[in-house]
């Protein structure tokens, strides 16, 4: 059984099992990694590397995108 | 003497190299509905829309995300760093919507007060110096101040963007004067950015020689955002139009059309 670790995803405090990549958190999430940026501890995650970026205890995550604006 | 009027098709908008079809960019923010905004867009006839970087909202779906109603292929998406306060934040918004997005451009907002959405120069300018040496192309949203223009051109943005009058205003253009001052002196594109409220607005805007006007409140508010979609584009093809032919001089006497011999006796 995977542990679980704390982190923040867009200002909330979440527990998920340890060992996710960033791709793996979008897609629990239900969200599009084609559409969805994703900074890990103010750094830019690249679209390529979410599968290989692992998620650790404490990571202060942002998930952002396009919404309208002027 | 020319007798050719010239087509917009033959005369597009060059900034940061890249060649615009139409001198009219919009935004997508304010409007009651996304399809009443994509029809609104369509009808302006724009190239470049813009967008802001916000974050997901993880309690609902993310049909949300614009990006679910606006094709990149039909349209230029022009991430902006708006909301942003201070020059650290506006780079990270930036690189983020460099990430988002299909393209280095982004609309570099640095707002220095809440109620007039002014900018803060001094952070504008300390943002658009770090983002040029990032590789962005910088379109720099900053006041009619012509000293600030030139150091937002200094620091090697690719357009300089002042206001016609503050953020959601609708004021129209308060000061022709330093619009037209800004633009003799930059070699940069000037793109007139917010303000704008009416057809009549950007038509006149246009007429003080700048390459291009954004807007974004104008037409998402109007009472028929697509009609005011179709005036506005029509408006700044007209403006840029009779920029080019010339006005004729200004004279406060009258002077007759009609040929003043040749009259009947009395």
């Amino acid at each position: 059984m995977p542990e679980n670790i704390s982190i923040v995803v867009n200002g909330e405090e979440q527990t998920i099992a340890d060992g996710q990549s960033a791709l793996e958190l979008l897609s629990g999430l239900d969200l599009d990694p084609r559409t969805v940026v994703v900074e890990i501890n103010r750094e830019i995650v690249r679209r390529a590397r979410l599968g290989d970026t692992n998620i650790r205890d404490g990571d202060h995550i942002e998930l952002v995108h396009f919404v309208g604006g002027g | 003497m020319t007798v050719t009027a010239p087509t917009q098709s033959t005369e597009s908008m060059v900034i940061g190299g890249r060649s615009f079809r139409s001198r009219l960019m919009v935004g997508t923010g304010k409007y009651a509905d996304n399809e009443t905004m994509l029809a609104a867009l369509k009808a302006s006839g724009a190239e470049v829309v813009t967008v802001a970087v916000r974050r997901v909202d993880l309690n609902r779906t993310n049909e949300e995300g614009i990006l679910h109603h606006l094709d990149p292929e039909e349209f230029f998406l022009l991430a902006n760093t708006a909301g942003c306060y201070t020059a650290e934040d506006a780079i990270r918004y930036a690189r983020l919507g460099r990430e988002a997005g299909f393209n280095n451009f982004i609309k570099l907002e640095v707002i220095g007060d809440s109620e007039t959405l002014l900018p803060n120069v001094v952070g504008l300018t300390d943002a658009a110096r770090e983002l040029v040496s990032d590789g962005f192309q910088v379109m720099a949203y900053t006041n009619d101040d012509l000293v600030t223009a030139l150091r937002l051109e200094d620091v090697g943005c690719a357009a300089v963007m002042p206001l016609a009058s503050p953020i959601g205003s609708g004021l129209g253009l308060i000061n022709p004067y330093n619009i037209r001052t800004i633009k003799s002196r930059l070699r940069v594109p000037v793109v007139v950015d917010a303000g704008v409220g009416t057809a009549s607005d950007a038509c006149l805007t246009m007429e003080q020689g700048v390459d291009g006007i954004l807007m974004n409140t104008a037409i998402a508010q109007a009472s028929n955002p697509v009609a005011m979609g179709s005036a506005m584009g029509r408006a700044v093809e007209a403006g840029r139009e009779a920029y080019l032919a010339g006005r004729m001089p200004r004279r406060e006497v009258a002077v007759p059309s009609s040929p003043t011999s040749s009259m009947l006796d009395g």
